[in-house]
């Protein structure tokens, strides 16, 4: 199944080379000499990255890589803690985003992110997904209805809550919560979306319908999704950034990367030799 | 080898059935004495229970009467401290959880409100009297509520401070990164989530303060008469209970033991009242 599947993928791949700077047509977002230190410890090493537009790129690797860490930085939620400290540069379209001075709210609202436990608010559905908005836009009732209504189909869950909007949202499935979080991150319009493990918490039937919808959503939005499961970055992604103890070591087509990796490291991953 | 396993498992359950018995001792050694105390405050209290305790003042030694200005003064007292309290409190913990964490002046002042915490407050009183009540030459309500509040404050910033502590971090996280400012997030997400939580201590607080005593003493210290007056003296039940118990005179000893039901009724009530609040959130958590 995962092999026939990438033989397809890797076929419908154009030739790239394994080198960051070379793969990616149009980068929406990109790492530039990024560091990362918790405290002491040095969580990424120089990673250069480039996230493509309208595309899914997943990052892999061991626990503790520094693949999440990356995606934390991407939206700079890790600042809300003391003492980390991210060097380099994260460019959105061009922009460093890092820079002290570039608005920290904006940034968030330009790039959503879904994280590994689904967290509804403590309210109801419809204000889950109208909570952000309200923050950003004022709109007319009407207007709110219907971006909510549409975030909620975007995220293929309108179908199971329309009836029960004023409902709270905690008494939703865990699979329910994940795409209400999804619907609530894309409903401020986000471009770039990133998703931190969005499945590991959910069941296999869940975890079906939330690929399903990542590679529905791929057309709107330009997506970085970490996973431990190899299987799912092979199902669902174009890019694949494989990191180990910090640092980027390959980068490439998903096809590519997954069938005829260039480092031994890469190889070693993938094949379950270790991690 | 067969004999050395029963004989390991035979001393298992003799050191199990052991260590039971003994727990369940220490229970009700541990019961025993707060079943025997309520007992003995609803037996004399529901006897001593009459039509005038609700409507009638406080009676000169020898007469009849009610505790009803002490019922107002305590209610007024206990209402102005929470009003007072709570929300100062609410505040340093919301800032204690939310904008000092992990930082030395929030450890600090975590810590000092630790101390606050446990202060006897009869030292609370000393100080409200040494501040309000000896410049101004009277004692007053307004002066009884303030020793109250700051019985208040330390206890609601402890159960706010650990209530959005204990909300996750993926909430705070998810809330975040909507581009939602942090003070938003605090006010629309947080205590909504905290809500119970922090209602529960503060009804706890008023529980606590209902029966103080020591603060009242030096403070608003006790009125005979019917009196509104925040500015005056003002009579309240754990200071007429501690009077009145104290004393030689009957009728005044079976008033105090009145009192004491009624404090204990309101007390009991507002613990089941906080119970509910929290087991409400419970419920709608799952």
């Amino acid at each position: 199944m995962t092999e026939v599947r990438l033989a397809a993928s890797a076929s419908a791949a154009p030739v790239v080379l394994a080198h960051p700077q070379a793969t990616a047509p149009r980068p929406k977002m990109a790492a530039r000499g990024l560091d990362f230190h918790y405290g002491g410890f040095h969580a990424l090493k120089g990673v250069d990255l480039d996230i493509a537009e309208k595309q899914v790129t997943a990052l892999i690797g061991p626990s503790g890589c520094g693949k999440s860490t990356l995606l934390r930085v991407f939206n700079r939620i890790y600042s809300i803690y003391p003492g980390l400290v991210a060097r380099g540069e994260v460019l959105l379209d061009g922009v460093n985003v890092l820079d002290p001075r570039f608005p920290l709210n904006r940034l968030r609202s330009k790039v959503g992110m879904v994280f590994q436990k689904p967290v509804p608010f403590p309210m109801s559905i419809h204000d889950n997904i109208a909570y952000g908005i309200r923050h950003h836009e004022r709109l007319s009732k009407a207007d709110m209805e219907l971006r909510v209504e549409q975030a909620l189909t975007r995220a293929a869950l309108w179908n199971e809550v329309k009836d029960k909007l004023k409902q709270s949202a905690l008494g939703l499935s865990g699979g329910q919560q994940q795409r209400l979080c999804i619907a609530r991150a894309i409903a401020l319009q986000p471009e770039v979306l990133l998703l931190d493990e969005p499945t590991s918490a959910l069941d296999p039937i869940a975890t079906g319908r939330i690929e399903q919808l990542i590679a529905e959503l791929k057309g709107h939005y330009t997506i970085a999704i970490v996973t431990h499961n190899m299987q799912q970055a092979a199902r669902c992604s174009d890019y694949t950034a494989f990191m180990y103890l910090g640092e980027l070591v390959e980068f490439g087509r998903t096809g590519q990367l997954f069938t005829r990796p260039a480092k031994t490291q890469t190889e070693d991953y993938i094949t379950g030799r270790f991690g | 080898m067969r004999a050395s396993v029963d004989r390991l498992h035979r001393r298992r359950r003799v050191v199990n059935a052991f260590n039971l018995v003994a727990s369940c001792a220490c229970a009700l050694f541990g019961l025993f004495w707060l079943v025997w105390i309520l007992w003995t405050t609803l037996r004399h209290g529901i006897a001593a229970l009459k039509p005038g305790l609700f409507t009638q003042m406080t009676p000169p030694p020898g007469s009849d009467g009610g505790l009803a200005n002490a019922l107002f003064g305590s209610l007024a007292m206990s209402l102005v401290a929470i009003a007072i309290g709570a929300p100062v409190g609410v505040a340093a913990g919301t800032w204690l959880a939310e904008f000092a964490r992990r930082r030395a002046l929030g450890e600090a002042v975590r810590f000092v409100n630790d101390i606050l915490l446990s202060a006897p407050s009869i030292v609370l009183g000393l100080f409200v009297y040494t501040l309000f009540v000896r410049p101004r030459g009277h004692f007053s309500g307004w002066a009884g509520a303030i020793a109250l509040a700051l019985i208040v404050v330390p206890v609601v910033v402890r159960t706010t401070d650990e209530m959005l502590q204990l909300v996750p971090a993926t909430m705070r996280e998810a809330a975040l990164s909507l581009g939602v400012p942090q003070w938003k997030v605090t006010l629309q997400v947080l205590y909504r989530s905290a809500l119970p939580g922090i209602a529960t201590g503060i009804l706890l607080a008023l529980a606590r303060i209902s029966g103080e005593t020591a603060p009242l003493l030096f403070t608003s210290l006790n009125n005979q008469y019917w009196s509104h007056d925040m500015d005056a003296p003002l009579a309240s039940m754990p200071v007429v209970i501690f009077q009145y118990a104290m004393s030689p005179y009957e009728s005044w000893q079976s008033l105090a033991w009145a009192g004491a039901f009624v404090v204990t009724t309101f007390v009991l009530v507002l613990g089941i009242a906080a119970r509910a609040v929290l087991l409400r959130n419970k419920v709608s958590h799952d």
